[in-house]
């Protein structure tokens, strides 16, 4: 009796803290809607079915406990319930991965219009760079970084030369842009992660990776490091400050350029 | 990973014709069972260290496979320096091929209860593993004296990596055969004996695979392009 | 044992090795020590395994005091946390529940629930033992050495964890690597065995659908984990190579601290497909042989048969294969070919309709039972609460793009505690309270045995179900400080003090539960041969505990499957396996 009376309260606890609960997802400042979408129908598919579970699981500790009298029933099976629960599984199963996987191929598809840019991890902080003019990024190797060149733009490529470097300062992006990020490290693995954009994806030393999203909010959106890299993971921070088109290219004009920044070294 | 998950198709699919002979199907809790059923389990039809060495073969299989995989995977990056391979490994090769023969002679031998036969059988095939190590560790020495050294270039680090797993597992053999060997010298039984044998002949018959097959790698895998992007392609 | 017909004529028969090979130990040492003897294997796995869980328990208390309350605890320094929240995880993922679901529960049930006499291989079987002892004997060396253990997280993913920038880097990494490939070899020996014991040494009648579920699990299971622990181990030697020797398998060009390293193209992706081609299966690895025990701990103290067995087995079969082909589900953010994730996201959500189907097939044989509300029937219950919730939040990151949002966070750390953490948990309690008995001959204590129950369930189900949330809001994993985080309200703060306090709760609560197991050695009440009235062989031995050859003269035959429990017809509501009465259904 007690038992089963615990056990609903588990449910109920559950579904209770879940609607009480003051801690849920950051307001969203990105195109991902459909991301918080398909977690709402895992919410509910999912919720659903733990409380039936655990509820029916209580009934039956409750109407069927020992007491004297009671005897179990003799059933070694019963294929067609076993096959009605398959299909009904399959189904609930269905029901999550159908719109997740239509999501992803958005989260994949890179649309072509997206502006490039480059955020590059090392422990522990992060740098950022974007295309200059040309709209096009020069090459890098992990091989030409120097104290003069941080972050390895190769010198010889002229598609590099216009490129803005922005060291130890905020990234800004301009709003409902589509921005595709390419990630980069240069030592061990990170991970770029505004959680109010929604979408991520770890950086490689040794290869370059990517994900897409359009910043839909003005506003100043604090960047964290998803991967363990070490002792100082908690204290790699950044941020992100999105932005009107006009604010943004006000801020661009200040920036330097990897040649400015190389001749200004070069000089002291 | 494809080479791994080939080798693990193989192994899944005789998993899945074993179990589908065990009737998987039949109902257990009817009481009508045939007393064939009774009499089946409980004997066996593979001797129990054969099943053994079989489940131990099939594992490392996999370790090698998996080797394999991660070498192609690696060889289809930019700064891959292939190498020409020693030759003595082609002689190497040789002397394992003879180990082999060595050991599917004594274990023929102690089929037919030819108690000297098994005893030059195991003493041939004994000593040309032993020659076929040292080979390998010549070879290793010219590689190292020409400069090769593990941290050179990823090629050398596979080519050490690789022939010191497959040496390791004819150290191991050699200790399968040595206790043959003193069983031998004891005076066993020939029913014992041949029990020993056998399994290491098998043994070395899995070694002698497994080494042509990464000695093919090592020599040939970089010119056969095909495999190389099929191996690799989704895996990056 | 037949002989093989071959073309030459075989004069010389096959040894019959079962009965004459059976050993018999002459002392003390190799009776208790150096023993050859399954049982005293797997009490001795099981004891050295609590004794290195008691450690990890006692790490996560010092990270969660650190989570709890932040800058209170000097002594937890990050290194020092990172160290805390590694050797926690491994230990208990691979030193802990792998050693004591396989390698214990496996050692001690396989030769007694197959009315066997012993493994087939007993010495090679003491011998996994040993150098199960020294692998967790160089883990805890690590402690020690000089740096400390390597704290680069239990997946060790390179470049990281052989770096500067992580504790450990001298020594601790190295002996982790180390640790791991002797556990490796340990355990293919003692897998082998309980693999081949369960092909070969089966007693008469004992076919394999009449094998309990137990069975099955455990041997799935070491079938699984003989095929998944080759890919950590190439990994871990080839980590060993790149640290020790300077080699570039995973190791690419970087530029550390301002220094250019000498490594070279190397792949860290490489690492992550061999680290979960082996990680993933070790999920089930631990949850089959969980599987398999609570399904007979339900059936047992439900009085009920088990509902649709063939299904159950085989859905046990079909997770055991599927398991293999979803592994990059734990990269999908990795930074690997972004196609893949249709392929994965697929592959996990289906391998849910078989686990699924096993969870609908326990409730269904607690309905319409006589279920009686002992100890282990308490832990089963347990089970299926924290395996469902657990289950369920599994969808969540298995579907790859939900998954983008919640990786990293707590919401993970939540999941995998959950679903493999405290459920199996249950199960291990579950069945020492079940088969203890058997063990000692006495029955833990049942008061002790209910507050170590629920202070244990209800309190691991408050720290973990809340921690989603955490994930949810966006806290990141593997975190010593958070310090001050625009979108983290100071309530999450809260959230984690409580937490902290319910785990060092849960934490203490375990000490009653080895108090008993001690207390009861001595005074527990006397179980007799068969306390729980159930059906399978180990619980017909002739002595209690077994004795060296566990069946006196004669080995059981079997007449029946494991289920017969409630039988219409029968004198008592179970028949043991070994009994010929003809009752039952003939149709």
């Amino acid at each position: 009796m007690t038992v089963a009376l615990i056990l609903v309260l588990v449910a109920i606890g559950s579904v209770v803290f879940h609607w009480l609960s003051p801690w849920w997802w950051t307001p969203i400042a990105s195109n991902w809607h459909y991301i918080d979408q398909t977690l709402i129908i895992t919410f509910w598919i999912t919720g659903a079915a733990f409380v039936a579970v655990v509820g029916f699981m209580a009934w039956c500790v409750f109407r069927y406990r020992h007491r004297p009298g009671q005897t179990a029933h003799y059933e070694p099976e019963n294929k067609k319930l076993e096959l009605w629960l398959t299909v009904a599984t399959a189904l609930g199963v269905a029901a999550m991965l159908a719109p997740g996987l239509f999501v992803w191929s958005q989260f994949v598809t890179v649309p072509h219009d997206a502006t490039e840019v480059e955020i590059v991890g090392q422990q522990w902080r992060w740098s950022y760079r974007l295309p200059g003019k040309d709209g096009r990024l020069g090459t890098s190797d992990v091989r030409l970084i120097s104290g003069t060149n941080p972050l390895g733009l190769n010198p010889d490529d002229p598609a590099g030369q216009d490129d803005v470097v922005i060291d130890a300062e905020d990234l800004h992006l301009p709003i409902d842009r589509p921005v595709k990020v390419l990630l980069r490290s240069i030592d061990v693995l990170h991970d770029f992660y505004v959680p109010e954009f929604r979408s991520k994806m770890d950086m490689i030393p040794g290869s370059v990776t990517y994900f897409w999203f359009t910043p839909t909010r003005t506003g100043s959106f604090e960047a964290l490091c998803a991967e363990l890299c070490g002792i100082g993971h908690p204290m790699m921070r950044g941020r992100v400050v999105v932005q009107t088109e006009a604010d943004y290219q006000a801020w661009l004009s200040g920036q330097r350029t990897f040649a400015q920044m190389a001749a200004q070294l070069a000089a002291r | 990973m494809i080479v791994t998950l080939v080798f693990f198709a193989g192994l899944m699919s005789v998993a899945a014709w074993w179990l589908v002979r065990q009737g998987l199907g039949t109902k257990p809790w009817l009481q009508a069972q045939p007393a064939a059923e009774l009499v089946a389990t409980g004997r066996p039809s593979l001797p129990t260290a054969k099943m053994g060495l079989g489940v131990f073969l099939a594992v490392a299989g996999l370790l090698l496979s998996l080797i394999i995989s991660a070498y192609v995977m690696r060889m289809d990056m930019a700064d891959w320096q292939p190498r020409p391979v020693p030759r003595l490994l082609w002689a190497n090769t040789g002397v394992l091929v003879f180990s082999s023969a060595a050991l599917h002679w004594a274990s023929v031998a102690a089929r037919r209860g030819n108690r000297p036969g098994v005893q030059d059988g195991l003493l041939a095939g004994g000593i040309t593993a032993l020659l076929f190590l040292v080979g390998q560790a010549l070879a290793w020495r010219q590689l190292a004296v020409a400069g090769y050294r593990p941290a050179t270039n990823p090629a050398e680090a596979f080519f050490y990596l690789i022939t010191a797993v497959h040496g390791l597992h004819v150290l191991g053999g050699l200790v399968a055969l040595g206790r043959a060997g003193t069983r031998l010298q004891a005076g066993a039984s020939m029913v014992k004996l041949r029990a020993g044998v056998e399994l290491c002949a098998t043994y070395w018959h899995f070694l002698l695979l497994a080494w042509v097959s990464l000695f093919a790698l090592l020599a040939y895998a970089p010119s056969v392009t095909w495999f190389v992007a099929l191996c690799s392609a989704p895996f990056r | 044992m037949g002989d093989v017909a071959d073309a030459a004529g075989a004069a010389i028969p096959h040894p019959d090795s079962e009965e004459d090979d059976l050993y018999h130990p002459h002392s003390w040492l190799t009776k208790y020590v150096f023993s050859q003897d399954a049982k005293v294997i797997g009490v001795q796995y099981s004891l050295t395994a609590i004794s290195i869980g008691m450690v990890a328990l006692v790490l996560s208390w010092l990270m969660r005091l650190q989570l709890g309350f932040p800058g209170t605890f000097d002594f937890i320094d990050p290194p020092a946390y990172y160290q805390f929240i590694t050797m926690h995880g491994m230990i208990m993922v691979v030193y802990l529940l792998t050693a004591l679901f396989l390698g214990g529960f496996g050692n001690y049930l396989i030769p007694l629930m197959l009315g066997a006499r012993d493994m087939v291989f007993p010495y090679v079987n003491m011998l996994s033992y040993w150098i199960y002892l020294l692998a967790v004997l160089v883990l805890v060396a690590s402690f020690f050495a000089p740096g400390g253990p390597t704290g680069a997280g239990w997946t060790l993913y390179p470049p990281q964890a052989v770096l500067s920038g992580t504790p450990g880097q001298e020594w601790g990494i190295v002996l982790m690597l180390v640790s791991l490939a002797l556990f490796i070899i340990g355990f293919t020996m003692g897998g082998l065995n309980y693999v081949v014991t369960v092909l070969q040494a089966r007693t008469r009648g004992m076919t394999l659908m009449r094998m309990p579920l137990t069975i099955w699990g455990i041997f799935t299971a070491t079938v699984m984990a003989l095929l998944a622990f080759p890919a950590l181990l190439v990994g871990a030697v080839m980590m060993l190579l790149d640290r020790l020797l300077g080699t570039s398998f995973f190791m690419p060009s970087l530029v550390e601290m301002g220094q250019q390293l000498r490594y070279g193209g190397g792949s860290p992706i490489l690492f992550q497909h061999l680290f979960w081609f082996f990680g993933h299966p070790e999920v089930y690895i631990v949850a089959l042989p969980a599987f398999g025990i609570v399904s007979d701990l339900i059936a047992t103290h439900a009085r009920r048969n088990i509902f649709g067995y063939r299904m159950m087995v085989w859905a046990i079969v079909a997770i055991g294969a599927l398991s293999f082909v979803v592994w990059a589900h734990h990269m999908y953010v990795s930074g690997m070919h972004p196609y893949f994730g249709f392929f994965f996201a697929t592959t996990t959500l289906i391998i849910a309709i078989p686990t699924a189907l096993k969870l609908y097939n326990w409730l269904l044989t607690l309905w319409r039972g006589d279920i009686h509300l002992t100890v282990p029937m308490l832990f089963a219950l347990g089970f299926i609460v924290t395996f469902v919730n657990g289950g369920l939040t599994g969808l969540f990151l298995g579907n790859v793009v939900v998954d983008v949002p919640l990786s990293d966070t707590m919401f993970v750390v939540a999941h995998f505690h959950m679903v493999m953490g405290v459920a199996p948990v249950m199960v291990i309690f579950g069945g020492l309270y079940h088969w203890y008995p058997k063990v000692t001959g006495r029955l833990l204590n049942e008061t002790l045995g209910r507050i170590h129950f629920w202070v244990t369930f209800l309190g691991a189900y408050l720290i973990f179900f809340p921690m989603h949330y955490l994930g949810l809001l966006g806290v990141p994993r593997r975190y010593h400080d958070l310090g001050q985080t625009a979108f983290v309200p100071d309530s999450a703060h809260t959230l984690n003090a409580f937490i902290s306090v319910v785990a060092l709760t849960v934490g203490v609560a375990q000490l009653i539960f080895l108090f008993n197991l001690f207390w009861s050695l001595r005074h527990g009440r006397n179980a007799g041969g068969n306390p729980w009235n159930a059906t399978t062989l180990e619980w017909q031995t002739p002595e209690t505990p077994p004795g060296h050859g566990n069946w006196g003269a004669a080995q059981p035959v079997v007449y029946r499957w494991a289920y017969d429990y409630s039988v219409p017809g029968a004198e008592r509501d179970f028949i043991p396996q070994n009994d010929p009465t003809a009752v039952g259904m003939t149709r």
